[in-house]
């Protein structure tokens, strides 16, 4: 079948199979920041927006992407590294295979509260599994950066 | 200890790949598949143990797109072992790439080769195997004697042999005593003892286990692969393929994590036998469900403690004795089981008269264990510990107070840990910094918080090695360049780690220049300089000091080749940062020129290649303390507090350091309350998914906090010890303790669910 879909910005047309995963989709088009974690929705990494909303590329057809606008990191680099400079200066990448999907939900939270309290963090990141970093890290780098963001704008 | 002012030592310096790993760059083994590799997949064994009597592969080959489907008939018969370990290995050799005789629930039955993955999983379902199917030996506490034989073939071996009977299922016992410990447990005033059980717990990299396989320019096995071990690879494939060590190349890009499961060589064997057969790239990735049926989990173990005190707690007899389940294959089995004694006993070396250690690594018909962060130290530690906090409360005493009276010092000999003495030693004053920062005294009595819940708090210390003594090889090759900057070589592999940027922050030290101007590669078997690779806690410490010598050789060179510059004596040259001066004219030059002046008429390489071993791997340290919440109705657990106080000598880099702490705490927590492992009657482990194997998410964990007290240590490079493994060993019997605490309950087997909690009153 055929779908259209905006893919970082740029529209494509392709055809595919009706049982193809978005993330096969996304990858094959050359995302490979795009990481299948699990099979069974619970690790978060391949976390991409769709219309601006995260959501779970290896449990979504490719198919129901069909007319809708797709961002994955590869797209979001500017955003992303306007905080990402703040996790790595705590070492907490780490092996990074994770990162991708974090990074990503870390971006919709931040459009969507832009001063998130702790505890938002937590819960709203809450889906994205990491096993090097034990997440506290992860979270003294967010914070870093929002205190940075708040003393800029003060 | 030394005190110095470290340029490029002890700081939290960015990790080299940081922003690459963070922005989602394609740097990872799944992310550099060509277009035209085959995908491999493997047809699993649904018995436990049975033998193929016939299988018929003629359907699945004709399905469109299928390539080849190989089963038992058409592999080699080179028995080898998995095991990333330094032959002669102590592992079996006990596998084959496919086997006739299918010894748990997923052992490969058969490799299908298509043009995509799903043709290959379509042929999958079109072959045909008849079995006949055994009786399985799934109890690891009666395998041994057993008359059903895991392993009967007649072509197994033992490359180095640490007490295996293949006809008893044993791969590995030992026993030994040291000092009248029967004569002592009769003159204490308290003897008791339990048997402490741990489970298969999973690595769970999120990086499942892959490799690229293809043919190199020159027609040789080029192999890509997410692994710690790129030598031992190299070795592992030459004996399973029969394949020369000069036709195979073995290098790792970005590794999504390891933990020790990519110290086993479990995916490589399969796409690297296609491509032989083929010619064609092939690519094997193992879904989230082979990993966890499949890979390479923690061993099973029970550790039985039996300790002998006085009433006024002095700690004067331990007896270990440890029965570990290696399952269907050997790999790691034999070197496990050791640390499970090796690693918790000399933390009481204070007061210790005389001690056993004994054990037996039993063949069963489960997944095959391998090397999981800790080694056998996590299991021990959390049986000895929980012994002792069971000592503390018999005896009314504060836990602290009894390690304080027991435990080893700086300075003290630990004949349980092969006669080393303790040279740099800090543990007491992490338990007293800990103590202090955690605020035990308010936080360890129980206190009802008055809606079904209580409060309180446990403890726990550990120690581990920095590499495995006397075996264990680290290289490091530095060149200079042209414009002054560096390069560092090395065959250890950062798996996240952050090793590329340590080792980097040592050559800046060592050669007085930034982080920056030292670029880092590995591990590639063509071009590194041999290296174990990046397990036993070794990579700091090992491939530290080689890094460190490499350096000092290269200062000489650049030295000699300045000389013949000024027209003096080598000796009157002087190293310093980015220039060399002839210090009995005071003449400079930048290093630049001498770099420029190495490529023109020359004759000494700028480069040095240095290999170290160590006789001795000084022990890191540490205590934990956690607070925990626990709901009396429901048995649940909230951790409140992790407070953590490490010894790891001089760190080298503080925040890795940390987030190797933190992460390692977590894996803990993760298996003390929620991961377990079970099996189906018939052998099929049931928790096959991260739906079912849940590992902690951010709110599981609560509040880490980690500090350091540092010791400096003579052997390892600026006074380093190890820190990647030890950080997991203290939540199992911390949290054990609280809430021991808090229900009146000792939990003799991890996990700790609610509803054991609950149900146990």
């Amino acid at each position: 079948m055929e779908i259209s879909i905006k893919l970082n910005g740029r529209s494509i047309k392709c055809d595919i199979d009706p049982d193809m995963l978005l993330i096969d989709l996304v990858r094959e088009h050359g995302c490979y920041s795009v990481k299948r974690g699990c099979e069974t929705s619970n690790c978060g990494l391949c976390t991409v927006l769709m219309d601006g909303k995260p959501v779970l590329s290896c449990s979504m057809l490719a198919a129901r992407a069909d007319g809708h606008e797709i961002y994955t990191l590869e797209g979001l680099q500017e955003e992303a590294n306007e905080f990402a400079g703040f996790i790595a200066d705590q070492g907490t990448e780490q092996c990074g295979f994770c990162n991708p999907g974090y990074v990503m939900n870390m971006v919709a939270l931040l459009r969507e509260n832009p001063d998130p309290t702790d505890e938002e963090i937590l819960h709203y990141l809450a889906g994205n599994l990491c096993r090097c970093s034990g997440y506290e890290g992860q979270l003294r780098g967010f914070r870093a950066y929002l205190d940075y963001k708040k003393s800029k704008e003060s | 200890m030394e005190h110095k002012n470290y340029n490029a030592i002890n700081k939290s310096v960015r990790k080299k790949d940081s922003m690459q790993l963070l922005l989602g760059k394609p740097v990872y083994t799944g992310d550099m598949v060509p277009k035209d590799a085959l995908f491999v997949k493997l047809l699993r064994s649904p018995h436990a143990n049975a033998i193929i009597e016939s299988i018929d592969t003629s359907k699945a080959k004709l399905v469109p797109g299928v390539v080849d489907v190989y089963t038992w008939e058409d592999v080699p018969e080179n028995r080898y072992s998995n095991a990333g370990q330094t032959a002669p290995e102590p592992s079996p050799h006990d596998r084959l790439i496919l086997d006739r005789h299918v010894r748990f629930v997923g052992d490969p039955v058969a490799i299908i080769a298509a043009e995509d993955e799903k043709t290959a999983l379509k042929a999958m379902k079109m072959i045909k195997v008849n079995y006949e199917v055994l009786e399985p030996v799934l109890d690891f506490r009666k395998a041994k004697d057993n008359p059903i034989l895991v392993h009967p073939e007649d072509n197994w071996s033992v490359p180095s042999d640490w007490g295996a009977f293949q006809d008893r299922n044993i791969i590995a016992s030992e026993d030994n005593t040291h000092g009248d410990l029967e004569g002592v447990m009769n003159d204490c005033d308290i003897v008791f003892e339990h048997t402490f059980h741990t489970k298969q717990y999973s690595q769970t990299p999120m990086e499942t286990f892959r490799t690229l396989t293809e043919l190199d320019r020159y027609g040789r096995l080029h192999v890509i692969s997410s692994t710690q071990i790129v030598f031992h690879v190299r070795r592992i494939l030459s004996v399973a393929l029969g394949l020369p060590k000069s036709k195979i190349r073995v290098e790792k890009p970005r590794i999504g994590g390891g933990f020790g499961a990519k110290q086993t060589s479990v995916t490589e064997v399969f796409p690297a036998f296609v491509t032989m057969k083929t010619g064609r790239p092939a690519y094997c990735c193992f879904s989230r469900e082979e990993s966890q049926i499949a890979g390479s989990p923690r061993h099973e173990m029970d550790v039985t403690v039996r300790l002998g005190a006085n009433n006024d707690g002095t700690v004067r007899a331990l007896d270990v004795y440890t029965l570990s389940n290696t399952g269907a294959y050997g790999e790691h089995g034999p070197t496990t089981v050791g640390l499970s004694g090796h690693k918790s006993i000399p933390l009481y070396t204070g007061n210790l008269e005389a001690h056993r250690f004994a054990f037996d690594v039993v063949y069963t018909n489960t997944l095959a264990a391998g090397a999981y962060r800790g080694y056998g130290a996590t299991q021990g530690v959390f049986a000895v510990e929980t012994m002792v906090n069971e000592l503390a409360e018999k005896l009314g005493m504060d836990p602290t107070e009894i390690r304080d009276k027991n435990m080893v010092r700086e300075g003290m000999v630990m004949d349980a840990y092969f006669g080393e003495t303790a040279n740099a030693c800090a543990l007491d004053k992490c338990m007293a910094r800990c103590k202090e920062i955690f605020d035990w005294d308010r936080r360890y009595p129980v206190r009802d918080m008055g809606n079904g819940k209580v409060r309180t708090a446990g403890v726990a210390m550990a120690m581990q090695g920095s590499c495995i003594s006397g075996l264990d090889v680290g290289s490091a090759t530095v060149k200079l360049n042209e414009d002054g900057t560096y390069n560092l070589i090395i065959g250890a592999a950062d798996m996240g780690t952050g090793c590329d940027t340590i080792l980097a922050q040592m050559v800046a030290e060592c050669m007085d220049c930034t982080v920056d101007d030292v670029t880092v590669f590995g591990a590639d078997t063509d071009a590194s300089p041999y290296d174990s690779g990046s397990y036993a806690s070794s990579t700091t410490y090992v491939t530290g000091g080689a890094t460190v010598k490499a350096c000092e050789e290269l200062k000489a060179k650049i030295c000699a080749i300045a000389a013949e510059m000024f027209g003096c004596e080598k000796d009157s040259v002087e190293f310093g940062s980015g220039q060399v001066k002839n210090i009995e004219t005071g003449d400079v030059l930048p290093l630049e020129e001498v770099g420029i002046k190495s490529q023109l008429f020359n004759t000494i390489s700028p480069e040095a290649t240095v290999m170290h071993s160590s006789p001795v791997s000084p022990p890191p340290y540490m205590v934990g303390m956690v607070e925990i919440e626990l709901d009396k109705l429901t048995g649940k657990v909230d951790i409140i507090d992790y407070m953590a106080v490490v010894d790891c000598g001089i760190p080298i880099n503080p925040a890795l350091a940390r987030v190797q702490t933190e992460g390692g705490i977590v894996q803990g927590i993760g298996h003390t309350l929620m991961e377990n492992v079970t099996f189906t009657e018939n052998g099929r482990l049931i928790e096959n998914s991260l739906m079912q194997y849940r590992i902690p998410t951010r709110l599981d964990c609560g509040r880490l906090r980690v500090e350091f007290e540092t010791s400096y240590e003579p052997t390892g490079p600026f006074g380093a010890k190890s820190i990647g493994e030890i950080v997991i060993n203290t939540p199992g019997p911390a949290i054990t303790h609280a809430i021991y605490r808090a229900t009146g309950v000792w939990h003799h087997e991890l996990p700790i669910t609610p509803e054991q909690i609950a149900m146990t009153k």
